[in-house]
């Protein structure tokens, strides 16, 4: 258990989230407006979703499979009946006043999910339930000194709520957490977990406690917009709450917001202040029922899941847990290491993709952006494998083909790059530098082991990097014997 | 008989006839009941009349008589209830808050209605949201009931009933050939009683819901106000049938309505409910019950005695539902995107402002109850333990199903009274839809149909509760009901038309 030393003595932490995933859906949640991102203001909005008068909601039914799927993916219980329920408030941005949701009957019910850590511990983190509801518009306060301008376009976009048991410890476990949930929606294609767009948020309820004992009073922060901030939000609200407690006060149960520039949170509003919600059965929509027909086509239209992948990797690849981790925790990089793992040694495909690709990928902002292809880097991993070019050699090729997009093989040939493997021309080459270099075979024939690297060097620059560096190994040795 | 009052006594089927035959024309029709709705300005019937809309579809109907390609109720004279949103005609819903309202987008069952061939000639007032039992609490003022008390020297002064009293007092008035209404716990059915009409409330479901302001979504339905059982029939056929627009309207088969009016009830099992033996009730409707009883039994029904235990909570139940979904369903009027707004320093100004100005009183009063029973500490105390009501007065109907077809119980614990009446007392006020909130609560179909008069010669009316989707049946028992009662030739003799 990862504890928190305070002045006096050591605290657990206890988190639960909840995540709010924008369904992916070309349609709003109960009307048939568009979701796309970024729409001029209010050019997506239908009557329904400005809440005209008489205007009615009609559940559109590509969220609910992909609510299932989710859930599915989730290994959670998918409940056959669910009930949609109103949440009343008076927002600006809120046009009936009340936002759809789901509150005693979630469609999906408690479910779980594997995280894995640095250290490579793998834990399980309760779901507690995952429900649909209605996004709301979005206020724009900086269009005029003195009015709120309101853009809809958001306002009826389908969101999943997925609720977490408190069984999260550490800032690690909360990122890793929010990070696999995300690899699961983007695998299903639930959600796209755009961060940045907002179409992945968190509520963050944090409370500390001494090992053991009850829990504490909790402080939830809300929309919470990267996995990031999600840790720092974390660290700073556990020192808080430990000084607080420490200092001789006490928690007050209560909503914050984190600030991101200055790393902190602060109170947005207390228990005092929370709305009653009156939650009740929205009598314009009947209880959605489910069959046990539909959630097993639900079932049978998931693709692998990111576990099963990488046990597969495991298994299939010989790759270490870590390497199929990182390997599988997107899915379009998956297929990308597949691709050009093929017919290669899996290990060695896989340091390539996540050692020179991957920083192709971090720079240039996306897999699809690379120029170079998983066809292409499975052959330059096959020209190292059957000994046309050593390792060092492909790293030059490896650059020529991220700026020109050429197959490895054209790259060689035009360069001339091919690896010198025969025996006559590596010992001449060895030969020439052993007797300009006298001093120091004796240096290292009389004990300095470390000078054989020396050697190897200098042979290798005479060949223009093009020697067989395997072989050139053998003949050095043979010769300084 | 002028050709004037003439065109404007006709029903929906007899003018129908006569324009199939080419002897009166659509648009002389409309001219008649449009120089009507002048002549009866005082009734207060509409908020906004559309004569010039009215013309214009009438000069396309008789197009279509020309042609011999008239529809179900093609030409036809109607008025519509200003709840239900009408395209590019001003939408109030009786209240301030929606004194400016103008729908881009034209209700489900006012679709249909176009679509059958029929006209409108305004919308008609109501009590605001539909909240009330005699059409006082309109921001556009009282509506008068054009029926007075036998001997009345004064001009109008009853009330038509509520919230529906613009749709009746129109069709009562001789306004338009029929009328549609909404009814939510006696809205249609209570006002029909009120002005001597045929008033339906179709099953739950049976009526697109679709651009109706709602006032309690799991109670509202559309139905037809007519001068007789054959036209409720025709209209309630024009309105009827599934929308994929509104999620609670059913997918049921829609049968033939007008054919179902046989005549014929021998055999069938008419139930009397106990429990709507109200203490205090006027003798005179305790009497027009039993008449109701002896013309059912005259025509071959048997009559079963039955209880339907829970009657006494319905009441409460529904005063407990119905205010619940409205102060949810009313939030949207806030200023923000249409309506009537207020200008405040704060949002909460705004929308204090906006809402205080914009609702009447008795909106108030029940945004205030729905309010306070769905809050946090009370919900499980009214709301949950009003569904609970709610099922078990649904499960009496139910089971007393089993062993009758329909039942037979007054349309209301009393007559029309005069405005001003039982003003500031909202209770005795509510006590009007004692008979008939329990067929909303369990969302079955019932008709009232005016069956008496008082000693003072006030149309009184009989509803008849039907089983879920068997419209059919109660509009059959309620043409015996109009045969044998005599209603419209009495009606017709103290009315002098």
């Amino acid at each position: 258990m990862k504890l928190v030393e305070g002045k006096t003595g050591s605290w657990e932490v206890v988190i639960g989230l909840e995540v709010h995933a924008q369904i992916i859906s070309n349609t709003k949640l109960f009307s048939g407006a568009p979701t796309g991102f970024g729409a001029e203001p209010n050019a997506q909005v239908s009557f329904v979703d400005a809440a005209f008068p008489g205007m009615l909601p009609v559940l559109n039914r590509v969220c609910v499979e992909q609510a299932v799927r989710t859930g599915l993916g989730l290994n959670a219980e998918i409940n056959l009946t669910s009930v949609f329920e109103r949440k009343n408030y008076f927002y600006q941005d809120l046009p009936a006043g009340y936002q759809i949701s789901q509150y005693l009957h979630p469609i999906v019910g408690k479910g779980q999910l594997k995280i894995e850590l640095a250290d490579g511990e793998t834990k399980m983190i309760g779901i507690t339930r995952l429900h649909l509801e209605q996004d709301a518009g979005k206020s724009l306060h900086d269009q005029h000194p003195n009015r709120t301008y309101i853009d809809l376009n958001r306002a009826g976009v389908a969101l999943m709520e997925i609720v977490s048991e408190p069984d999260i410890r550490s800032p690690e476990e909360a990122g890793a957490y929010v990070r696999k949930l995300r690899s699961i929606m983007r695998y299903i294609g639930s959600c796209d977990g755009n961060m940045e767009q907002g179409n992945l948020r968190c509520d963050v309820n944090i409370s500390v406690r001494r090992p053991g004992a009850e829990l504490g009073t909790r402080c939830e922060i809300k929309n919470v917009n990267s996995v990031r901030f999600v840790m720092q939000s974390i660290d700073y609200e556990v020192q808080r709450q430990i000084e607080v407690i420490e200092s001789g006060g006490s928690i007050a149960q209560e909503t914050r917001l984190f600030d991101p520039t200055l790393g902190t949170t602060r109170t947005m509003r207390t228990k005092e202040d929370a709305h009653d919600y009156r939650y009740f059965p929205d009598p314009d929509l009947l209880p959605l029922r489910l069959t046990e027909d539909f959630v097993a086509q639900q079932k049978a239209k998931l693709p692998e899941l990111p576990d099963q992948k990488k046990e597969r990797f495991v298994k299939q690849y010989n790759l270490p847990s870590y390497d199929a981790d990182f390997l599988t925790a997107e899915r379009e990089l998956a297929n990308f290491y597949e691709e050009a793992a093929k017919d290669v040694d899996g290990k060695l495909a896989a340091n390539w993709v996540m050692g020179d690709f991957s920083a192709a990928m971090n720079k240039s902002g996306g897999l699809d952006k690379v120029q170079v292809t998983a066809k292409s880097l499975n052959a330059l991993v096959k020209l190292i494998g059957n000994g046309t070019i050593s390792g060092r050699m492909a790293k030059d090729v490896f650059i020529d083909m991220l700026e020109t997009g050429k197959d490895p093989e054209s790259i060689v040939n035009e360069k001339g790059m091919v690896q010198v493997s025969d025996t006559a021309s590596i010992e001449k080459l060895i030969d020439d530098v052993l007797v300009q270099n006298q001093d120091k075979v004796a240096e290292y024939r009389s004990g300095k082991d470390k000078l054989f690297g020396f050697f190897v060097g200098q042979t290798m620059k005479a060949s223009q990097g093009k020697a067989n560096p395997q072989l050139l190994n053998e003949l050095l040795l043979k010769k300084l014997q | 008989m002028s050709k004037q009052s003439e065109l404007c006594t006709l029903t929906i089927a007899s003018a129908k006839e006569k324009l199939l035959k080419g002897e009166i024309t659509s648009v002389e029709l409309t001219e008649a009941h449009l120089k009507q709705m002048d002549a009866q300005k005082h009734l207060n019937a509409f908020i906004t009349p559309t004569p010039e809309l009215a013309l214009q579809q009438a000069k396309e109907s008789d197009k279509r008589y020309q042609k011999n390609e008239a529809k179900l109720l093609d030409g036809m004279p109607i008025g519509v209830k200003d709840l239900f949103c009408t395209k590019d005609t001003r939408t109030t819903a009786g209240s301030h808050i929606l004194e400016n309202f103008v729908p881009p987008y034209e209700s489900g069952v006012t679709s249909k209605l176009w679509s059958n061939g029929a006209l409108m000639v305004g919308k008609t007032n109501m009590d605001e949201f539909a909240m009330g039992s005699a059409n006082i609490t309109s921001y556009f003022g009282s509506v008068k009931n054009p029926w007075r008390k036998k001997g009345s020297n004064t001009p109008e002064n009853l009330v038509p009933g509520g919230s529906s009293g613009g749709s009746a007092a129109a069709v009562a008035g001789n306004m338009c050939l029929a009328s549609l209404g909404s009814d939510t716990g006696g809205s249609i059915r209570q006002p029909a009683a009120f002005c001597g009409l045929v008033g339906l409330l179709p099953t739950y479901g049976r009526c697109s819901r679709y651009g109706m302001v709602a006032f309690a979504s799991s109670l509202d339905q559309a139905g037809p106000l007519t001068k007789t059982v054959e036209d409720a029939a025709l209209l309630f056929q024009g309105i009827a049938g599934f929308d994929p627009k509104d999620s609670t309207s059913a997918d049921v088969p829609l049968p033939n309505f007008q054919k179902a009016l046989t005549g014929n009830i021998k055999g069938m099992r008419i139930g009397i409910p106990k429990e709507y033996r109200l203490d205090g009730m006027p003798q005179r409707i305790e009497k027009l019950w039993q008449e109701g009883i002896d013309w059912l039994k005259d025509a071959g029904a048997e009559i079963v005695d039955v209880s339907l235990p829970h009657t006494k909570y319905a009441l409460p139940c529904y005063y407990i539902i119905a205010p619940a979904e409205a102060s949810s369903n009313l939030a949207r009027y806030d200023g923000v995107r249409f309506g009537h707004r207020a200008e405040g320093k704060t949002l909460n100004e705004m929308y204090a402002k906006t809402r205080g100005e914009g609702f009447g009183r008795e909106v108030k009063r029940r945004i205030l109850i729905g309010t306070y029973v769905l809050s946090s500490g009370y919900y499980d105390a009214y709301y949950v333990k009003a569904l609970r009501i709610r099922k078990l007065i649904r499960d009496d109907f139910m089971k007393v199903y089993e062993k009758v077809d329909a039942l037979l119980t007054p349309s209301t614990p009393n007559p029309a009274f005069e405005i001003g009446q039982k003003m500031d007392d909202p209770l005795s006020m509510y006590l009007n839809d004692a008979f008939t909130v329990t067929v909303n609560l369990a969302g079955l179909p019932g008709l009232s149909i005016p069956a008496g008069f008082t000693d003072d010669e006030l149309p009184l009316g009989l509803q008849i509760i039907g089983k879920p989707f068997d419209e059919g049946t109660i509009l059959n028992i309620g043409s015996v009901i109009e045969k044998s009662s005599g209603f419209l030739e009495k009606a017709r003799l103290i009315r002098g038309n």
